[in-house]
Formats: structure tokens, C-alpha cells, sequence
């Protein structure tokens, strides 16, 4: 797991991660390396941790020790570039806002990808019909399909997924299964939590077991 | 405007707040009628005597205003906590207190200028005399988005707490004396044919410290409530 020296920069890096609340050790230490192309499965019981460490490595938690690399540079609060895309249990939508208004805010905010709108985007996560309806109105596999569609939108090459695929059907799964693959063939990278059955079904991922520091 | 700027990302969230504000239209009337009410109702308590209301008309309108104004605050920033929405600005690459300025632009737009608007009714209500009216207009233009600015970095502090609305008043309210001071002096002033302009420049030197740090302390004080 230890990255040679000859292999190109990885996306992400941690270097001896870990990551305390109130002196209680949640996880860590961690290091680990994720390249491009790579998907990789973050494995751990519920409160084993995994939410903090997609919150470390998004920097929205500043690590109690280690460092997290994005491309070689440390990850700073202070300064974040269009690199991550973070899918929380929180989505981040609108409920009064249409799906497409959500959308273009989020363009607004983070810029888009060459070649895609939001247009396109809802119809690739299987919501075409569904552009001008409030949030409200969506059940929680839409919601989701929503955030899903954001994803496709943004130009970020590393995604950190949390829980991805909760509250999806079969066909909701298959869809992140297929936008996984499509994102890692494309040169991107993917984080992804589970708390063991997992549903990422091609191929055979890489793991990181997660367990709760000593 | 190229997507994925600062420039696009503040206008973006220019546009969503103003429509969500909109879609919650009826909310967004709560400070006004507020406001309103405790105007009318202070003659039906003290009686229609005109001396005494042209006395403490500038004040009431004051305190009613400021008061209607915290009314909102807390829900500054609590909607964007409680679905993810804030995550989503602080992962963002753009500086934060940018778009916490922003935020609270829109607050000051949808709550504050709708006062401002109704206030020469308000001081109608009251019998303030027509020469303080214009005093008055300058005094709350100046206070009210200093309220705001200086309520964002309290609500700040305070949202991820779970019931944070009587300590965000406790907090709140003391910082917004001197504005209140200075604002209803300067009107108070100008009915008793006294210099008025004094109180208005401290209220507006006051106004630009605000505008350039409270958009900072309220970025930082949110990270803070973030973890």
C-alpha cells in the first residue's frame, strides 16, 4: 500500500490520520494513497468513524494529527480548489427549490464540467420530467438521484461519498454503481463509506477497514 | 459569467436565497407586521396624547424596528445548517466570509429595507414630527444593517446549538445598545433643534468596522460550530 516513488502523485493522501473529539480517539492512525481511477471502500461498523474521516479529508474537520494531501499539497480550511465533491447524509438541497434551481446554484458555486448541463445531468441519474418540481414534492431516492446529478455536474476529480448508496433501490444502486465506474474510467477517484454490505459490485475494490482507535 | 468564480458563486447564492426567501413570503412578512403592531399598540396603552407620543415616537419606532429585526436572525443561517447547505459553502474553493456577506445582504434586503419602508407610516402612527423623519430614515439606513451584521456573527456562534434562541438574544442585544443609543439620540437631537449629525457619522464609522470584520468572525465562529 505504500506508494513507490515512481508512481505519479495520487489524488489523496493521508499520512498518519487521525482524529480525536473531546480527547476520544475516533479513528486513526490511517494512511492510505487513492490514484486515479481508483474507487475505494471505506469499511466500518456504525461509529467507527466514518463520517469524521470524510469530513477530515473533505477539511471541513481540522485531523487531530497527520496531514491529508490533495495532488501532493496539504489540504488547508483556509483554501479548498474545485478538486472534491462531497455527497454527506446531509444533502445540501433546497426542499423548496426545484431540482434544476438546486442544480444551477450549485454550478454557481462550484462550476461545471465541460460538455454537460443540468439538463442532461437529470436525465442521466434517471429524473428527466422531474426538472421543475420542488424537493418537497421528491421522495428520498429522488432527493438523492438530485445530489447524484450534482456529482455529474461538478468538475471535481475526487469524490467523498458518505453512505451513497442509502435510501436507493436496485436501480438507484446499479446507477452509482454505473456513475462510479464512469467517473473512475475518466481519470477520477472515489471515496466511498459503508458499513459492510456494501452494493459496489464491479470488480473488487480496494478496502480500508475502519475500527475505532484504542 | 464564467461558472465556478467568485463572482457567479455570489450571484448564484444572491439568486437561490432571494427565491427561497420568496418561496417562504409569508415568514418573510412576520417582522414587518411585528413591527407594525407594537407601533400601533404603544397609543392605545399611553393614550392619544399627541406631546407625549411626538416624544417618544423616534425611540419606539427604534426598538420596534431592532426588535422585529431579531425576530429572523436566528433562521440566518439555520436552514443551510440543518440540510447540508453550509457543508456545501465551506467545501466550496470560494472565501467564506464572501458568502456569509452575502447571506447577509439578503437578510438586511428582505427584512430591514421592508421596515425601513413602512417606517414614515409607523412615524405617521406616532406623530413624529416631519423635520426627524428624514433623521430617522438615515438613523435606522445606518443601524439596521449594522444589527444585521453584528446578529450574523452571534447567530454564527450560536447555531449549532440546539435551542440557541434566548442565548442569541442575551448576546445580541447588548452589542446593539450603542446603535440604538446613537440612532434614537440623533433623532431625539434633531426634535429638540439640536446637532445631529454627530451620532449618524459614529453610527455609520461603526457601519464600515462591521462591514469589512463581521463577514471574517462570522466565517470563523461557523467553522467553529461546523465541528
Amino acid at each position: 500500500m505504500q506508494p513507490l516513488s515512481d508512481e505519479p502523485t495520487p489524488l489523496l493522501e493521508a499520512r498518519g490520520l487521525t482524529f480525536a473529539r473531546n480527547d476520544e480517539a475516533i479513528f486513526g492512525p490511517l494512511d492510505f494513497a487513492l490514484h486515479a481511477g481508483e474507487v475505494v471502500l471505506i469499511e466500518g461498523d456504525n461509529g467507527s468513524g466514518k463520517t469524521s474521516l470524510l469530513k477530515v479529508l473533505s477539511g471541513l474537520l481540522e485531523p487531530t494529527t497527520g496531514e491529508v494531501l490533495l495532488n501532493g499539497t496539504p489540504l488547508t480550511l483556509a483554501r479548498l480548489s474545485h478538486q472534491v465533491s462531497l455527497l454527506g447524509h446531509l444533502l445540501g438541497l433546497k426542499l423548496e427549490l426545484s431540482a434544476l434551481q438546486n442544480l444551477r446554484f450549485a454550478v454557481g458555486l462550484g462550476g461545471i464540467r465541460p460538455g454537460i448541463t443540468p439538463q442532461l445531468a437529470l436525465a442521466s441519474v434517471g429524473l428527466e420530467g422531474y426538472e421543475d418540481q420542488p424537493l418537497r414534492s421528491m421522495s428520498a431516492g429522488q432527493k438523492k438521484r438530485v445530489a447524484l446529478a450534482r456529482l455529474l455536474l461538478l468538475p471535481a476529480g475526487l469524490w467523498l461519498l458518505d453512505e451513497p448508496y442509502a435510501n436507493l433501490d436496485r436501480g438507484g444502486i446499479e446507477l452509482v454503481n454505473r456513475l462510479l465506474d464512469h467517473h473512475a474510467r475518466r481519470g477520477g477517484a472515489a471515496l466511498i463509506t459503508s458499513h459492510g454490505a456494501y452494493a459496489y459490485t464491479s470488480g473488487t475494490p480496494r478496502r480500508i477497514p475502519l475500527r475505532a482507535a484504542a | 459569467m464564467k461558472p465556478g468564480t467568485t463572482a457567479a458563486a455570489c450571484s448564484a447564492l444572491l439568486t437561490r436565497d432571494l427565491a427561497l426567501v420568496w418561496r417562504r413570503r409569508g415568514d418573510a412578512l412576520n417582522p414587518l407586521l411585528f413591527a407594525v403592531m407594537v407601533v400601533a399598540l404603544f397609543p392605545f396603552a399611553l393614550g392619544p396624547d399627541q406631546v407625549m407620543l411626538e416624544r417618544i415616537a423616534a425611540g419606539t419606532i427604534f426598538v420596534a424596528v431592532l426588535l422585529a429585526m431579531l425576530l429572523s436572525l436566528d433562521a440566518l443561517f439555520r436552514t443551510d445548517l440543518e440540510d447540508g447547505s453550509l457543508e456545501q459553502l465551506v467545501v466550496s474553493p470560494h472565501p467564506l466570509a464572501l458568502l456569509l456577506a452575502c447571506k447577509i445582504a439578503i437578510h438586511w434586503l428582505t427584512t430591514a429595507l421592508p421596515l425601513l419602508l413602512i417606517a414614515p407610516l409607523a412615524a405617521q402612527l406616532m406623530h413624529l414630527p416631519d423635520v426627524v423623519l428624514p433623521v430617522l430614515l438615515i438613523a435606522l439606513a445606518l443601524a439596521t444593517p449594522l444589527l444585521s451584521l453584528i446578529g450574523a456573527v452571534c447567530v454564527a456562534l450560536t447555531v449549532g446549538m440546539r435551542r440557541s434562541g434566548m442565548l442569541l438574544t442575551l448576546l445580541v442585544l447588548p452589542l446593539i445598545v450603542p446603535a440604538l443609543i446613537f440612532g434614537a439620540g440623533a433623532c431625539n437631537a434633531a426634535q429638540a433643534g439640536l446637532p445631529y449629525v454627530a451620532p449618524l457619522l459614529w453610527l455609520g464609522a461603526w457601519l464600515v468596522l462591521a462591514v469589512v470584520l463581521a463577514p471574517l468572525a462570522a466565517a470563523a465562529a461557523l467553522k467553529i460550530s461546523l465541528t
